[in-house]
C-alpha cells in the first residue's frame, strides 16, 4: 500500500501528543487548572481518534502486511534498527484498547485529586505514548523500546502515590519485571543476530525466517527465553508473584493502564512475533504453556478465592484470567490465538473497569476490606450496577466481549481431540472466578456492614457514582459490550492477519499431537 | 661527521608531527600557564583561576572538535614521532572524550573546592596534566610511550586523591591509590620488560632491535604465540590495565579510593582512568596481542564474569554512595569486557560499541556524581544513602538529573544507557558468549536493585516521615544549565544515537 502521509501522522501523533502533552504538563505551573485539564485529556484523547480513524481505513485484504506502513530512521539503522509503525489485524484490536482505556484513565484521572497531579498526570500521558507506540511497531525492537517507556512510569507512579507497602511493591515489580524484559530483550536479539536477516523489522524478519527456517535447537532455545521473558511480564504462573501487590499497591491510573493494557505486551508478544517466527519452538513449548496456564487458571484461581482486599483480589484475578489467554494460544490455531485476541481486549477493558470502581469504592468506604463493607448498594445504586456489570463481564456472561473470547478459546480447545481434557480445569476456573465475583459483590453491595463500618458511614454519607467517575466507566462498559455484540469488527481482521501465520483448526490435530507428544517426551527425559 | 648526525636527525624527526599533538601541548600549556597566572596575579582574583581553565579547556575543545571534523574524511591511522604515537578516529574521539571529562571534573572541583580551604590552582593544573597524558596513553603506539604517559596520569592523579589534605579519609586514600598504583605500575613494567627481552632476542626467529613497538611486537608474538615467556608478559601487561579499569581482582583499591578521593575526581578516576584503561586494552588486542586472541578471549571472559558478578553483588549491600559507585563501576568495567571479548573475537564493530557505551557511561556518571558533589556535606566521604531521604521533594531538579543518570547506567529505555548496553549485548550475541551474555543479564538485574534503590530513597517518601531536615546546596543557574545539557544528552543518545556516530 502507498504510505498515506495522514495516516503517517495520525500513527506518529498518537504516540507523540501524549507524550508532547505530559512534557507541558510538566511545566505548566502557570497554566490556569482547566486549561491543564484539556491538555492532558487532549493528550488521552486524541490516540482514540486516531485509532478510531486508522480502524475505519483498516484494509483487512491487506494480509500478512502492514497498514499505514511508517518507516523513520532514528541512527539505529547500522544494526537494522527503524522506527518501523503500522498496524496489522492483530496489532489493531490492542492499538484501539489501548486508546480506549487510556482514554478512560485520564478522564477519571483529571479528576483524581492526586498529590502533585501535574507529575501524575504527565507519568500517565507517558505511559500512554508508550502504550500506542508499543502496539503500533513493526520493528521488534522498539516495540520493546516502548514498552519499556511505558513500564517505567508505573514504577514511578507505585512508588509515589502507592498504598503503604508501596516501597517494596514498586522494588519487587522492578527488579522482576527489569528480568522478564532483559530475558526478552535477549530474545529479541538472539532471533536477530541468529536469523542473519540484519533487520529488526518484524516481517522482513518473517520474509527471512519463512525462507531459512532456524534449526530446531535453535528454535526450541529462542522460543524458551522468549516465553519465559514475555510470561514473566505477563505473570505466567509461577512468575506472578509481582502482580498481584503491585496492583493493590498502585493508584487506579497506573492499575487501570497496566493491567488493562501494558501487560498484554507479553502475550501480544508471545501470539505475534514468537510463534509464528519460531513454529517448531512453539510446538516443542506448548505443552508447558498449557500446563502453565492451569496453573494460573486453578491455583491462581483459588488464591483468589481466599482474598479479602478488594484490589488483590481483582490483581489475582487479572492474573488468572491470563491463562485463559495462554490456552488460547496454546492451541497454536487461527481460532484459538483469535479468541485469545480478543480476550486480550475484552479483558483489558473489564480490568481496567474493575481497577476503577474499586478506587471509587474505596473513596466511598476508606478501605479496601470486602469484609468490613457491606451494604453499599442502597447508598450508591449505580456505583453497584456498574460493578455488577464489570464483574458479570470479567466472568464471562454473555454480552459481554470475555464471554466471547473464552468461548472462541473454548471452541478451539475443544475443536482438538489433545487438548479436549482442558476443557475441564478451564470451566472449574469459571466456576471460581464466578465464586469470588459474585461473593465480592455480595460483600460489598449487600448484606449487612459491621457495625464500625455502618458508624463511619453515618459519619460521613456515601454519594453515588459522580459525573467524572461514570463517564470513564460508560466508555468502558460501552466497549465491551460493542465487542460483545459484535465482535467481527475486531475478530474479522484479526484472523484474517492470523490465518496468514497459523494453521487452521483443520489442520491442528496432526501437528499438535506431534508437538504435544515431543513435549510429553522432554518431559520424561527431564524427569530422569 | 656533523652531517651525518644532521642526517639522521633529521629522519629521525622526519614524522614528528607536532601540529597533530596540538590539543596535548595547549592542555600542558594552559597548565603551566595558571601557575603562571597565579603567580602574577592578585590573592583576589585567584578564586577566578578556576574560570581560566573551563574556558580554556572549552576552546582546546573547540580546536579538538575542528580537528575531529577534518580528520574525518581520512581513513586509517598515522604514525608520529618514529612511530611513538598512532593516531587513528579512535583516539580523536577520545580526546574529546577526556577533554569532556575534564572539563567536567573541573566545574565540579571548582564547586568542591568553593567549600574546602584548599589551594585551587594544583588541582586545575593537575586534572589538566591528566587529561593531556590520557590523551597520549590512547595514542602510544610504544611500550615506553605507554609507560610514560600512564606514569604522568598516575602521578597526578596520587595527589589528586590525596587532595583533600584536612580530611584523613582522603589521605588514607591517597597512600592506598599509591601502593596500589606503584605495584600495577610495577607489574605492567614486568611485563613489559619481558616482552622487551624476548622479542629482542636476536636468536629467536622475526625478532626486532626495537621490541617496545606495537608494530614489531606484534609481528614477533604472532609468530611466537606459544612462547611462554611472550604469554606471561602480556598476562602480566594486562593485569596491570586490570587494575587501572578495576576488574576483578584487581579492584581491591576501588572502594576505599573511591569513598576517600574528592567527589569530583573520583567521578574523574571512574570515568575517564577506566576508559583511558579499556581503549589501552583495545589497542593492544587490536595491535601487539592479537596474535594471543586464543589466551586473552578465555582470560576476559573469567575476568569479566566474575567482575560482573563481584561489582553487583557488593554493591548491592553498600549504604555509602562512592563506594556504591566505585563497586557498580567494576561491574560496568565487566560490561565492558564483554564488549572487549566480542571484539577479540572477530566481532570489529565491538569497538564502537565500547566507545559508545564509555560515553553513555561519562554522561551517567558525570550526571551522577555531579549531584553528589552538590548534595555533598560537610564530609565529602560521608555520602550515605539515606541522606537522600526526600531529595526529589526538595531539589525537584537535582532530583530528575540524579534519575536519569542512573537510569542511564542502569540500563533503562529511552536513555543512553540503554542502547550502549544493547550494541553491547549484540556485539557479544554475534561473538557467541552466551555464557557471559547470561551473567550479564543477571548482572543488570541485581543492579536495578541498587539504582533503584537509589531512586526510591531520593523519590518515594516514607510513610511516617521524622527525618530530619537536611539543608540542601544552593543551586547557581550554571550549575543548572550544565547538569541539564548532562542529563539531555543521556536522553537524545538514548533516543538519536546517531548523534554520536561511532558504529560503521
Amino acid at each position: 500500500m502507498e504510505t498515506n502521509c495522514l495516516h503517517s501522522t495520525l500513527l506518529l501523533g498518537a504516540i507523540l501528543v501524549p507524550l508532547l502533552a505530559g512534557l507541558v504538563l510538566l511545566f505548566s505551573g502557570s497554566l490556569a487548572a482547566s486549561l491543564r485539564r484539556v491538555i492532558a485529556l487532549s493528550g488521552f484523547g486524541i490516540p482514540l481518534l486516531a485509532a478510531l480513524f486508522l480502524t475505519f481505513n483498516f484494509d483487512s485484504s491487506l494480509a500478512g502486511g502492514y497498514n499505514f506502513d511508517t518507516r523513520i530512521d532514528t541512527g539505529l539503522s547500522a544494526v537494522g534498527i527503524f522506527l518501523h509503525l503500522g498496524l496489522n489485524g492483530i496489532s489493531l484490536p490492542l492499538f484501539l484498547l489501548a486508546g480506549v482505556v487510556g482514554l478512560a484513565t485520564g478522564l477519571y484521572a483529571v479528576h483524581a485529586n492526586a498529590e502533585r497531579p501535574h507529575l501524575y498526570l504527565a507519568l500517565l500521558l507517558t505511559m500512554q505514548a508508550g502504550l500506542m507506540g508499543t502496539f503500533a511497531s513493526v520493528d521488534i525492537f522498539f516495540f520493546y523500546f516502548f514498552h519499556e517507556f511505558a513500564l517505567i512510569p508505573t514504577f514511578i507512579m507505585i512508588g509515589i502515590w502507592g498504598g503503604a507497602g508501596r516501597r517494596g511493591a514498586a522494588m519487587e515489580m522492578a527488579v522482576y519485571l527489569t528480568l522478564g524484559a532483559l530475558l526478552s530483550l535477549i530474545g529479541l536479539i538472539a532471533l536477530y543476530a541468529s536469523s542473519g536477516a540484519e533487520s529488526f523489522s518484524l516481517p522482513e524478519l518473517r520474509n527471512y525466517l519463512a525462507g531459512q527456517p532456524l534449526s530446531e535447537t535453535l528454535q526450541n532455545n529462542l522460543f524458551g527465553l522468549l516465553l519465559f521473558g514475555f510470561g514473566i511480564l505477563v505473570a505466567l504462573f509461577p512468575f506472578h508473584s509481582w502482580a498481584p501487590k503491585a496492583y493493590a499497591m498502585a493508584p487506579s491510573g497506573a492499575a487501570m493502564l497496566h493491567a488493562g493494557v501494558l501487560k498484554k505486551f507479553g502475550l501480544y508478544g508471545l501470539l505475534q512475533i514468537a510463534a509464528p517466527l519460531l513454529p517448531e519452538g512453539g510446538a516443542h513449548w506448548f505443552g508447558w504453556i498449557a500446563w502453565l496456564a492451569l496453573g494460573n487458571i486453578l491455583i491462581i484461581g483459588l488464591i483468589t478465592l481466599a482474598q479479602r482486599d478488594l484490589k488483590m483480589m481483582l490483581g489475582y484475578s487479572s492474573v488468572m484470567h491470563m491463562g485463559y489467554a495462554f490456552l488460547g494460544i496454546a492451541t497454536f490455531s487461527v481460532v484459538g490465538v483469535g479468541g485469545a485476541v480478543l480476550m486480550m481486549v475484552a479483558h483489558g477493558l473489564s480490568v481496567a473497569l474493575l481497577f476503577m470502581l474499586s478506587t471509587c469504592i474505596y473513596h466511598r468506604c476508606q478501605t479496601f476490606d470486602m469484609l468490613e463493607m457491606g451494604g453499599l448498594a442502597s447508598k450508591a445504586p449505580i456505583l453497584c450496577a456498574f460493578f455488577l456489570a464489570a464483574t458479570m463481564a470479567s466472568i464471562g456472561l454473555p454480552g459481554f466481549g470475555n464471554f466471547v473470547g473464552e468461548f472462541v478459546i473454548f471452541a478451539s480447545l475443544g475443536a482438538d481431540l489433545s487438548t479436549r481434557w482442558l476443557l475441564l480445569p478451564a470451566a472449574v476456573g469459571i466456576v471460581i472466578s464466578a465464586i469470588y465475583g459474585l461473593r465480592a459483590v455480595a460483600n460489598i453491595f449487600f448484606g449487612s456492614p459491621t457495625e464500625a463500618f455502618s458508624e463511619r458511614l453515618a459519619e460521613e454519607p456515601v454519594k453515588d457514582l459522580q459525573a467524572h467517575e461514570k463517564m470513564p466507566a460508560l466508555i468502558l462498559l460501552a466497549a465491551l459490550l460493542f465487542i460483545g455484540v459484535l465482535p467481527g469488527v475486531l475478530s474479522d481482521p484479526a484472523s484474517a492477519e492470523l490465518s496468514q501465520v497459523y494453521p487452521e483448526v483443520a489442520e491442528l490435530p496432526e501437528f499438535y499431537l506431534s508437538g504435544h507428544q515431543e513435549s510429553g517426551h522432554v518431559h520424561k527425559e527431564e524427569a530422569h | 661527521m656533523n652531517e651525518l648526525l644532521a642526517e639522521f636527525l633529521r629522519g629521525y624527526t622526519a614524522t614528528n608531527g607536532w601540529l597533530a599533538i596540538l590539543p596535548e601541548m595547549l592542555l600542558a600549556l594552559l597548565a603551566l600557564s595558571l601557575l603562571a597566572v597565579e603567580m602574577v596575579s592578585p590573592k583576589a582574583a585567584r578564586t577566578q583561576i578556576g574560570r581560566v581553565a573551563f574556558y580554556g579547556q572549552l576552546f582546546i575543545m573547540a580546536i579538538c572538535l575542528l580537528g575531529c571534523f577534518s580528520a574525518s574524511g581520512k581513513e586509517g591511522t598515522e604514525l608520529l614521532f618514529s612511530g611513538m604515537i598512532e593516531q587513528s578516529e579512535t583516539t580523536q574521539i577520545m580526546r574529546v572524550f577526556f577533554l569532556l571529562s575534564s572539563i567536567l571534573v573541573s566545574y565540579l572541583g571548582g564547586i568542591y573546592l568553593s567549600r574546602h580551604p584548599l589551594a585551587r590552582t594544583e588541582f586545575h593544573h593537575l586534572v589538566l596534566l591528566v587529561a593531556a597524558g590520557m590523551m597520549l596513553l590512547v595514542q602510544s603506539a610504544h611500550f615506553l610511550m605507554l609507560f610514560v604517559a600512564l606514569e604522568t596520569v598516575t602521578v597526578a592523579f596520587y595527589v589528586l586523591v590525596a587532595y583533600g589534605r584536612h580530611s584523613v579519609g582522603s589521605l588514607e586514600a591517597g597512600l592506598k591509590y599509591l601502593i596500589m598504583g606503584a605495584l600495577s605500575s610495577s607489574i605492567l613494567l614486568f611485563g613489559i620488560v619481558l616482552l622487551y627481552g624476548i622479542a629482542g632476542n636476536p636468536a629467536l626467529e622475526v625478532s626486532s632491535p626495537d621490541s617496545l613497538s606495537y608494530g614489531a611486537l606484534g609481528e614477533f608474538i604472532a609468530f611466537h604465540p606459544d612462547n611462554l615467556l611472550v604469554r606471561l608478559g602480556a598476562l602480566l601487561v594486562v593485569a596491570g590495565i586490570c587494575f587501572k579499569i578495576g576488574a576483578v581482582p584487581f579492584q581491591i583499591w576501588v572502594p576505599d579510593v573511591y569513598q576517600g578521593a574528592p567527589t569530583p575526581v573520583t567521578g574523574f578516576l571512574a570515568v575517564a582512568s577506566k576508559a583511558a584503561g579499556f581503549v589501552v586494552l583495545l589497542q593492544l588486542l587490536k595491535g601487539p596481542f592479537a596474535g594471543l586472541n586464543e589466551l586473552m578471549i578465555p582470560v576476559l571472559s573469567v575476568i569479566a564474569v566474575v567482575t560482573i558478578l563481584f561489582g553487583n553483588i557488593t554493591a548491592v549491600a553498600q549504604g555509602n554512595l562512592k563506594r556504591l559507585m566505585g563497586l557498580s563501576g567494576i561491574a560496568h568495567a565487566g560490561y565492558l569486557l564483554l564488549g572487549v571479548v566480542a571484539y577479540a573475537s572477530g566481532i570489529a564493530w565491538a569497538e564502537g560499541a565500547v566507545l559508545f557505551y564509555l560515553f553513555t557511561y561519562l554522561l551517567g556518571s558525570f550526571a551522577v556524581f555531579g549531584v553528589m558533589t552538590l548534595a555533598a556535606g560537610a564530609d565529602d566521604g560521608d555520602q550515605q544513602i539515606g541522606h537522600y531521604e526526600n531529595f526529589a521533594k526538595e531539589q525537584p531538579f537535582l532530583g530528575g538529573v540524579l534519575a536519569i543518570g542512573l537510569g542511564s547506567l542502569a540500563g533503562i529505555p529511552p536513555l543512553g544507557g540503554f542502547i550502549g548496553k544493547l550494541y553491547l549485548f549484540i556485539a557479544a550475541f554475534q561473538a557467541g558468549l552466551y555464557g557471559l551474555l547470561a551473567v550479564a543479564i543477571i548482572g543488570v538485574v541485581i543492579s536495578i536493585y541498587y539504582y533503584f534503590g537509589w531512586i526510591r530513597e531520593a523519590f518515594f517518601s516514607h510513610y511516617n516521615d521524622q527525618s530530619e531536615a537536611r539543608s540542601w546546596p544552593i543551586l547557581f543557574s550554571r550549575d543548572r544549565l550544565l547538569l541539564a545539557l548532562i542529563a539531555a544528552a543521556s536522553v537524545l543518545l538514548g533516543l538519536y544515537p546517531a548523534a554520536l556516530s561511532l558504529l560503521p
